[in-house]
């Protein structure tokens, strides 16, 4: 298979399950330009490179375009003015500095490591609530039962997004999370579905935040939403709208995977998942090999706004870079014995948050999230198997994760 | 068989470059007999939070303790500076008269604060320098008494921390300087340009292109104003001396090594030259009292009192210390260093003091979230960023590597790209033959 075809065979849903001896052969040339002009870059040192260069940059998202209506009212004034906001609004992911710096300052703020603290006993009760309503049962999908709701309620309410509307959004989460998939990128009519989902949750988001400001109350986007002392708000009402839903989409598409792909992970490594049991005090070290072995997000892509010469090669000015964080994360020249799901690993400086200025702002919430779940599961589900080996996965190669993982058990434990 | 075959290695300073240095020793294979000589009683801490967190009294004077990250088996010589080097004998003196003998050493002795002369007032009580825990555990409780102005005499980076945190305790702060700006020995006046408004907003007197003649005290001895060269006079009740510092390298006087205030000079691979230029072999340097050709730097001798250049230079040397003749490796260190004060977090790395051009890559100076570089004849040679640091290992990079001038042009958040004169001020004589001292 010729070095370009490798990224396409990544992109193939036949793959998802198991894409890492694909990776194996993309690290064979640190960086590969593909035919369609974009770099895979796939070892560990050329990323840690490449996240520090100045010269990429985030803003590779195409300018948002919405669909020909026949109404020439829409398309000539109204939905033109649209795609110019959205454009110029896009969540900070999608941003460089300045405007990402101030960006992810302000909300850096108010995600702070005191509010994420403050949320650990309601994630452990939370996680007891979902674990218990699973009595009685002989079978579980976690996705279903625990790692899809669990960091979707505690994102509302971190946020202050009423939970009892998180059915209307689900869906628009998801489709805005394919923002983030090459394929999606390039399909016109995802891209139409992606503006029509945006148009939607933000129109919700306008009528929320508009309430916070009315009456806010303890949470972030009502922080977010006051003036600060000097009276300017932290940020305008566009890039407000626009952080409140990257923070709700990535609250709903992430963790799940990590939590999802962390049971499996243990599950196939069952010692693993006893020596958890025994003394959860393991459960940063499991959580942060996870983070490497299995990671929530694979890929990030950026683009070069000049020549970049890396490894030998030469990434031309403007092409897409494909950051391959997952392959990179089981780069033989940086981890020994990187296939191997080792807890016990030392100096594990792995890329399962991404890296360089655009590092996950949720990490610690996805740590604590990860941890309090994986230690209850491992010591409240009663000898659990995996029902189907590999699970189905859900369609996105970047935002990998299994659609479903069905576990059967013999009971529950108390909580 | 001499008494100096058992002696082992012995590390002379028991600061950071002391403690990483002897540590590598023990990380490289070294099993023998190890002894760690200090001046002062404390085990090594930690020098950058004494300026900042102390200060500020958010982190106690003792609380600074430096981790040991290797078991060390030392033998501890604490509260007894090294007063001699003996080369013939193999051995050292210390303060109360003990005899080292010593297989190989290590200095890393370090830097002293400048202090005051005597004659103008450095004796009157309430006059501090910044330099050790104790200097910073004193000055902590006269900041604590409340006083009604502070005098900070030198605007370098010991200068403006501690005026940043006296602002912060909300002291009236004077800050003096000879230059035009803070910070425009290693970083020029067109970048210290910034500090200039930090100050102002933080509510900080500068009072700039001021010398500081003599200090005066009342009848119980005690600082009450300082006499500018001007005529002006400064009312304090509190005086912070930040001049820098001299190399620790009194105590080598009669060694017969090339050693003077500005360090023991070594050869590439940390051998301590003799007077007459050749290595010693049993005698390496690192830390802040280490000047040696530096590879990254044109081969210009050079010592750096930096953080990163203790830990490095002192693994280099303890690597070296152990290592045959002929498998001697060269020390190469871009110079490094970073600052918070005013609420900015400041980095730099290269030579910047020399540069002919500087100029913003990334950012702009009005935000006070810029990225510049320093250029000379064409090449990069060093980079300063303000609360914009994450790229500057990419500058870094380009620096170590004497790339072009400017180094990178196409970069996110780049402005119109435009070269300015760096504004260093000339060099001042900053040479003491060992023996003259400021006391």
């Amino acid at each position: 298979m010729a070095e370009d075809t490798l990224f396409q065979a990544v992109l193939d849903p036949a793959n998802r399950a198991d894409p890492y001896p694909l990776y194996a052969r993309l690290r064979e040339s640190p960086v590969s330009i593909q035919r369609d002009g974009s770099a895979v870059v796939s070892t560990h040192e050329a990323i840690r490179s490449l996240i520090f260069d100045p010269r990429l940059s985030s803003e590779d998202l195409p300018p948002s375009h919405r669909p020909r209506t026949g109404n020439p009212l829409k398309d000539w004034l109204l939905n033109p003015l649209k795609d110019r906001i959205a454009t110029a609004h896009r969540p900070l992911i999608f941003r460089d500095p300045p405007d990402h710096d101030t960006l992810r300052h302000a909300v850096m703020r108010e995600f702070s490591v005191a509010r994420v603290r403050a949320l650990r006993q309601r994630v452990v009760r939370d996680v007891d609530a979902l674990i218990d309503a699973c009595r009685g049962r002989d079978e579980v999908c976690l996705v279903e039962d625990l790692s899809y709701p669990l960091p979707v309620s505690v994102i509302c309410d971190m946020l202050g997004v009423p939970e009892a509307d998180e059915p209307q959004f689900q869906a628009w989460a998801t489709q805005l999370a394919t923002a983030l998939e090459p394929d999606a990128r390039h399909d016109e009519a995802s891209r139409h579905r992606t503006v029509a989902a945006f148009d939607a949750i933000s129109g919700y988001m306008r009528a929320l935040i508009r309430e916070k400001r009315r009456r806010p109350t303890a949470d972030l986007l009502s922080a977010l939403a006051a003036p600060s002392p000097s009276g300017k708000p932290a940020m305008g009402d566009f890039d407000l709208i626009s952080t409140a839903i990257l923070l709700l989409v990535a609250g709903h598409e992430t963790t799940v995977n990590l939590i999802t792909n962390g049971m499996l992970t243990l599950l196939r490594h069952p010692r693993e998942l006893e020596r958890l049991r025994a003394d959860p005090e393991r459960a940063p070290r499991v959580i942060e090999e996870l983070l490497r072995y299995e990671p929530p997000v694979h890929f990030r892509t950026r683009k070069a706004l000049g020549a970049i010469e890396i490894a030998g090669r030469t990434i031309p000015k403007g092409a897409p870079v494909i950051l391959l964080f997952a392959a990179a994360n089981r780069d033989p020249a940086r981890f020994r014995e990187p296939d191997r799901f080792d807890p016990d690993r030392e100096d594990n400086q792995h890329f399962g948050f991404g890296g360089g200025l655009h590092y996950c702002m949720g990490a610690p919430l996805a740590r604590i999230e990860a941890e309090i779940a994986l230690v209850a599961l491992s010591r409240r589900l009663v000898a659990p198997r995996l029902m189907a080996d590999p699970p189905p996965y859900r369609p996105g190669a970047s935002l990998r994760g299994p659609e479903r993982l069905g576990i059967r058990i013999s009971g529950l434990a108390p909580g | 068989m001499t008494a100096g075959d058992t002696a082992g290695i012995v590390v002379v300073g028991a600061s950071l470059a002391g403690l990483r240095g002897a540590e590598a020793l023990r990380r490289n294979g070294y099993a023998g007999r190890l002894t760690i000589v200090g001046d002062e009683p404390h085990r090594p801490y930690d020098r950058p939070p004494l300026s900042k967190h102390v200060l500020s009294g958010e982190l106690a004077p003792d609380a600074t303790g430096l981790p040991e990250l290797v078991a060390l088996d030392a033998h501890w010589r604490l509260g007894h500076a090294a007063t001699a080097l003996d080369r013939e004998a193999r051995a050292i003196t210390l303060a109360d008269g003990t005899r080292l003998a010593y297989e190989r050493l290590l200095i890393a002795t370090g830097a002293q604060a400048r202090p005051w002369p005597a004659a103008s007032g450095g004796r009157l009580q309430n006059v501090f320098t910044l330099r050790s825990r104790d200097d910073a555990a004193r000055l902590r409780t006269a900041l604590a008494g409340a006083p009604r102005r502070v005098l900070i005499v030198g605007a370098g980076l010991i200068g403006c921390e501690a005026a940043s945190c006296c602002r912060d305790l909300g002291l009236p702060v004077t800050l003096v300087d000879p230059n035009p700006t803070p910070l425009a020995r290693s970083l020029g006046t067109w970048v210290g340009g910034v500090l200039v408004d930090c100050l102002r907003d933080a509510g900080v007197t500068f009072q700039a292109g001021a010398q500081v003649l003599r200090f005066e005290g009342d009848a119980s001895g005690r600082v009450v104003r300082a006499q500018l060269a001007d005529g002006r006079a400064v009312e304090a009740d509190l005086v912070i001396v930040a001049l820098g510092a001299t190399r620790a390298t009194d105590w080598l006087a009669d060694a017969g090594l090339m050693a003077d205030s500005r360090g023991v000079t070594c050869d590439g691979a940390c051998r301590v030259l003799r007077a007459d230029g050749t290595p010693c072999p049993d005698i390496y340097a690192a830390g802040d009292v280490a000047r040696w050709p530096n590879a990254l730097c044109g081969d210009r001798l050079m010592s750096v009192e930096h953080w990163g250049n203790a830990v490095a230079q002192s693994a280099q040397a303890a690597r070296n210390m152990l290592a045959a003749a002929e498998d001697q490796q060269t020390y190469r260190h871009l110079p490094a260093f970073w600052s918070s004060q005013f609420g900015i977090n400041i980095k730099a790395v290269g030579a910047n003091a020399g540069a002919d051009a500087v100029a913003i890559v990334q950012g702009t100076r009005a935000s006070r979230r810029f990225l510049a570089v320093y250029g000379r004849a064409g090449r990069s040679v060093g980079a300063v960023s303000f609360d914009q640091a994450r790229w500057l290992p990419a500058y870094a990079e380009a620096v170590a590597e004497g790339r072009a001038f400017p180094p990178i042009e196409e970069a996110t958040d780049q402005g119109t790209f435009l070269a300015h004169a760096p504004g260093f001020p000339p060099a001042r004589a900053t040479f003491h033959p060992i023996g003259v001292r400021h006391g």
